[in-house]
């Protein structure tokens, strides 16, 4: 079969002694750095870029990967022990897993998330391997038209799924589109908005602007919160959870996996509406509803489960349709761009070893991540008590000499500076950043296809709605949006989203 | 209309920043050509952008007027933390080149240490020293990135 002759080739790549060393590598940085608490996967794969930059592409490719898992187990890591979540996909952990820990189960919380995660992996490098093929098959078939509105329908589902009004989100998007288009139009060859500044020629470069609002402005935002963290101190003994909890975890981990793998493909989906999605139906599914906020294990198998296998399928729409579906997968085309390797259909064509490498290394990645957290649990939680007055530095050093390495120029230093007192502004205005970073990313191929389309038309814009791809896209958007200004879920996507 | 008062002042600023990026935007891109639907030139997606961009931030202005927005307020912005963790970023590009990374990351981290409540010297210096060996060891000599190490009058 097709399908194991591609796992095949891709388990060769993965398992290059050199390739399994920087999965580990990748993995053991990303948990490092993904423990500590405020630094997300996005901040965590931001800050270890550099460290890519000299690798070979399918290296850096596996590096990356195994950082963002890395970071993923990290987060829940901190959720479980000090209450806060490290990410916002492991927000839910904390409900239950702290409750956990305080009754002295931290280790088996711990075990629990690794296990549930490493199964959910699993499923998901599947229902990746098996999805790919026919996915890529169809973006072959489509044109300008549908593309342009397959990333609308992304970029509202994203918008609709960020937190905060809607219409903010949405405006978040427009000027994230706006200064996309900074640089050289491709089409013409002028240049617009650069005012003369030959750096800005080739546009605003993804990791200046990432790293100055996820990076920079969160430090001085989190330096504002006195916060003290609560850790649970007693040393973390026991890890193997009893026959009873087996009993309750394997179905929760199931029903986790099977929203998570399904959630992650979503435009706009992902790691954390998987996790919320997962810890409602659980919630509603229990027998004992009452024990959910004192320490049920199914809540934190159910949405850890579910966040692992969101965060790999929304690999999906990335590498067959070159479509991020979420800001972690926006800057994974970032760096990928520096490698130069561009998202989409062709990378499976043309690079079929780089492809089922890659996805090859996301189940290495899940096993190393399993057998490196149980035993370094004690050190994940050392990292905790280091305090943040040292830690911080530490992440400005790292994040301004990947700055730097982008283009060993001083210029992107201060493009991170500036997007600093920008970023520090939308937190203050409580405008979310996401979608900014998402319009950022698809706006040049947005205009691109809609040009394009425009031309095929000659200059129809109802020509969008003829094609039935294209106009069920659109459709979708236009539901999307419909459904959010029902008074009703409004209200329950307020409750969902809100931090 | 009367009584029309801001009551979201939150909202209200962030429609304000739509609207002046927009502006901004849909201004500057007036140079260039606009073309014509089928046949696009630069200037055309700009503006479309920036006239939905303006539409937005009107609304989301004009939101926060009905009487039925919620009350909310501006945050107090912290300039002094800004201004240090901003501050450090630009000396650290400002002194790359002059004083080499050994010196540049000395000014970065004890600059932005600065911005801690909890700032102390003798912390500070310690992070310092520990963070270039590591830096050096790690980015200089383990990986090998092209980074001016020391001033550049030695060179």
């Amino acid at each position: 079969m097709d399908l194991f002759h591609n796992l095949a080739i891709g388990f060769a790549t993965a398992a290059q002694p050199t390739n399994l060393l920087y999965a580990f590598f990748g993995c053991l940085l990303g948990t490092l750095i993904g423990v500590l608490p405020g630094l997300g996967p996005l901040a965590t794969i931001a800050m270890l870029l550099p460290i890519t930059y000299a690798l070979q592409p399918d290296a850096a490719l596996i590096m990356l990967a195994g950082i963002y898992y890395g970071a993923q187990y990290g987060g829940s890591t901190t959720a479980i022990v000090v209450n806060l979540p490290g990410e916002s996909s492991s927000v839910v952990t904390t409900i239950d897993g702290y409750q956990m820990a305080k009754q002295g189960r931290a280790g088996v919380a711990l075990a629990t998330a690794a296990i549930g995660s490493f199964f959910a992996g699993c499923v998901a490098t599947l229902a990746l391997a098996a999805l790919a093929g026919p996915l890529t098959a169809t973006a072959l078939l489509f044109g300008p038209k549908e593309f342009f509105a397959l990333m609308i329908l992304g970029l509202i589902l994203a918008s609709v799924l960020s937190s905060g009004p809607f219409i903010e989100g949405i405006g978040m998007v427009v000027l994230g589109m706006l200064l996309s288009l900074v640089g050289t139009d491709l089409n013409s060859g002028s240049q617009r908005f650069a005012f003369g500044i030959p750096q800005l020629f080739d546009g605003l470069d993804f990791v200046p602007l990432a790293m100055g609002i996820f990076g920079f402005a969160e430090i001085v935002k989190n330096l504002e919160q006195d916060d003290k963290l609560s850790l649970v101190t007693q040393k973390i003994t026991n890890l193997f959870p009893t026959r009873e909890d087996f009993r309750r975890m394997v179905p929760a981990m199931l029903r986790g996996t099977a929203l998570g793998t399904l959630l992650g493909v979503l435009p706009g989906g992902g790691a954390v509406l998987s996790s919320f999605a997962s810890y409602t139906l659980e919630k509603k599914l229990s027998r004992h509803p009452e024990q959910f906020g004192k320490g049920a294990i199914e809540g934190v198998a159910g949405p850890e489960s579910a966040n692992n296998a969101g965060a790999q399928t929304s690999f999906i729409p990335l590498l067959t349709l070159g479509v991020p579906s979420n800001v972690v997968m926006a800057l994974m085309v970032g760096a990928m761009n520096i490698h130069n390797i561009h998202p989409g259909p062709e990378v499976m064509t043309k690079n079929p070893t780089l492809f089922w490498g890659l996805i090859a290394s996301m189940w290495v990645g899940n096993l190393m991540l399993l057998i490196l957290n149980l035993p370094l649990v004690g050190l994940w939680v050392k990292l905790l008590t280091i305090p943040y007055r040292y830690l911080f530095p530490a992440i400005m050093v790292f994040c301004s000499i990947g700055v730097y390495s982008i283009n060993s120029g001083t210029f992107e230093v201060y493009e991170a500076a500036v997007f600093c007192v920008f970023g520090y502004a939308l937190i203050k205005l409580q405008l979310p950043a996401a979608p900014l970073l998402l319009g950022l990313v698809l706006g040049p191929a947005i205009e691109e296809n809609f040009r394009r389309a425009m031309v095929l038309s000659r200059g129809d814009a109802t020509a969008l709605l003829t094609s039935p791809i294209s106009a069920g896209l659109l459709a979708a958007a236009v539901v999307a949006i419909l459904l959010i200004m029902l008074p009703t879920i409004r209200a329950r996507r307020e409750e969902a989203l809100q931090e | 209309m009367r009584g029309l008062a801001i009551r979201n002042h939150r909202a209200f600023a962030s429609g304000a920043l739509f609207l002046a990026f927009a502006i901004f935007f849909f201004v500057t891109a007036l140079q260039y050509p606009a073309g014509t639907a089928a046949k696009m030139g630069p200037g055309y997606f700009p503006r479309l952008l920036a006239i939905v961009l303006a539409a937005i931030g009107l609304v989301v202005m004009f939101g926060a007027m009905k009487p039925a927005a919620d009350r909310q307020t501006l945050r107090k912005w912290d300039l002094k933390g800004l201004a240090w963790i901003t501050g450090s970023v630009v000396l650290f590009g400002a002194l790359l080149f002059p004083l080499g990374l050994v010196g540049a990351l000395f000014v970065l981290i004890v600059v932005s240490s600065r911005a801690s409540s909890e700032f102390t010297w003798i912390g500070a210096l310690t992070n310092a020293a520990v963070l270039i060996v590591l830096c050096l060891a790690v980015f200089v000599y383990g990986l090998g990135l092209p980074l001016p190490v020391w001033p550049s009058l030695l060179n």
